[in-house]
């Protein structure tokens, strides 16, 4: 279990992080979402252990990440699994190279039985016949399913990922949303996904944390944040006219004021 | 930041290099890659810059030589002894700061600003350790082996150049070789060509692992890496001259 409490992180004289806490879920899909700026990337980069808090503990099973020695850390880094914006592979490496890496460096398996392993990754994420590519010849979307298969190559107790759908169209991420909810269930990870995306909120926000100038603002679940009344999450979710519009057609037709033969066009007006 | 916070921070890199390695078998390949890399990518232009420095440095010492009281195999005795002093430890490992560092500090800046090192430190690996030591040590290897070659080119193209022009026979060029030779001179150019490999490589290392930015960054960043390698050799070639050669 990931525990976050009270941490505060700065950068010079701008506070980025002021006294968050929080449980993330065991075996959910924990979402991070907030505007640019809210502070999502520094928060996912402390519970990583890519940024030190400057107070506050990131607990992994109750244990503080950043008061464990090097080996220890090296072990829990072992169980994390992360799926990059940019998915980070390794350009002089092959797809196959970069997911055998981590079985490379942390198994002692026969080369047959580390591609046997390869080849079920990415199976898992439906990437098939691009063993041999590098990733300068692989789409956004495919490079996003490489870097889950090699995510989970290991098979890791926690999963983070950041800004699964950035510069993807809405049909790709839909998918990467989709295997990132399967992959969770299947394997019972601890997924933490780090987006502001809406589509991927109401697709797979088992739990949702909305951040706000640092601070933690909102905590629920798909089905609650639609109806929620936090004014800044509703402005953050609400963005457009057209979602305020549908939002308050859901409304009308939850309490049964829209008949069947409702006027669309005017409704929206 | 200041110079002393850089140096701060470039000791602290080199003391996190320092660490059990999580598979010897994967820091083996890639000391090897980087000897590849470093070693046989540099050896095409080691092999053209040390054949004409010796064959420059025979014909220009030919001209300024005009006594007739000095034999002119004394030419060769002193491109042997500039080739090994100076010529083919800084020379060549000023050319190498360009070639090497610079390749150095871009790819280890495209692997930050790509999050590739932040992909390896969450896998819980000692990133300093596996993309930065490994640099090092092949430095440490190849470089100085490109030095020795070097001098021999050096001396050779100087043979050729001097015989070619009529300077002197092969026979005269061969006793101003073997004339007041120094072993020690051998020893001074393999110190240079130590220190100066640990310059080459790891402060281009450093300047790649700390880029913050973007791929403008990476650029400044390789471009400073090999300015302050190229300065920090110069500085070293004096201090160690001063010590060494008295």
């Amino acid at each position: 279990m990931i525990e976050v409490k009270n941490i505060r992180k700065g950068f010079g004289e701008k506070t980025v992080l002021n006294g968050v806490s929080v449980t993330m879920h065991p075996g959910k899909c924990n979402l991070i979402i907030g505007a640019s700026g809210s502070g999502k990337t520094v928060f996912m980069k402390c519970m990583v252990g890519l940024l030190v808090p400057d107070e506050g503990e990131i607990c992994y099973n109750d244990k503080d990440f950043n008061k464990l020695n090097d080996e220890e850390r090296k072990e829990i880094r072992q169980q994390i699994g992360m799926l990059f914006q940019g998915s980070a592979l390794f350009d002089s490496l092959t797809v196959e190279q970069n997911i055998m890496f981590p079985l490379n460096m942390f198994t002692r398996d026969s080369y047959a039985t580390k591609l046997k392993r390869v080849n079920e990754v990415l199976d898992r994420v439906n990437l098939k016949d691009v063993n041999k590519k590098f990733p300068a010849e692989l789409s956004g979307g495919m490079k996003k399913r490489v870097g889950i298969a090699r995510a989970i190559v290991l098979n890791p107790k926690y999963l983070f990922v950041d800004e699964p759908n950035s510069g993807l169209d809405p049909q790709t991420s839909l998918v990467i949303d989709k295997l990132v909810k399967e992959i969770t269930l299947e394997y019972n990870i601890t997924t933490v996904v780090n987006t502001h995306d809406m589509n991927s909120v109401m697709e797979i926000g088992d739990h949702i944390i909305f951040m706000f100038q640092g601070k933690k603002e909102w905590e629920g679940s798909n089905k609650e944040i639609i109806f929620n009344k936090n004014e800044r999450l509703n402005e953050f979710i609400f963005a457009s006219e057209f979602l305020k519009d549908a939002k308050d057609m859901r409304m009308l037709e939850q309490t049964g004021k829209i008949d069947e033969n409702r006027d669309m066009d005017k409704l929206i007006k | 930041m200041t110079l002393f916070t850089e140096f701060g921070r470039y000791l602290l890199m080199i003391k996190g290099m320092f660490s059990k390695p999580e598979n010897w078998k994967m820091y083996w390949k890639e000391l090897m890659h980087q000897c590849n890399e470093i070693g046989i990518g540099s050896l095409g232009i080691v092999v053209i810059i040390s054949a004409f420095m010796g064959a420059v440095s025979a014909l220009q010492t030919a001209y300024q030589l005009v006594s007739p009281v000095i034999p002119m195999s004394t030419v060769a005795q002193i491109v042997r002894d500039t080739v090994i002093l100076e010529f083919a430890p800084t020379l060549v490992c000023i050319v190498l700061a360009g070639v090497v560092g610079s390749k150095i500090a871009s790819e280890l800046g495209n692997m930050r600003v790509s999050e590739q090192i932040d992909a390896l430190e969450i896998m819980g690996i000692n990133t300093k350790a596996y993309l930065v030591l490994p640099k090092i040590l092949a430095a440490l290897i190849v470089i100085p082996l490109l030095v020795v070659v070097s001098a021999a080119l050096g001396i050779y193209g100087g043979q050729l150049a001097s015989t070619t022009a009529g300077i002197l026979s092969p026979a005269q060029y061969e006793t101003g070789l073997l004339q007041y030779f120094q072993p020690y001179n051998v020893f001074f150019a393999l110190v240079k060509a130590y220190t100066f490999s640990f310059i080459i490589s790891s402060i281009p290392a450093y300047y790649g692992y700390h880029v913050e930015g973007g791929a403008l960054e990476i650029g400044r960043s390789s471009t400073k890496a090999v300015v302050v390698s190229c300065v920090s050799i110069l500085g070293a070639d004096y201090v160690l001259a001063a010590l060494l050669l008295h």
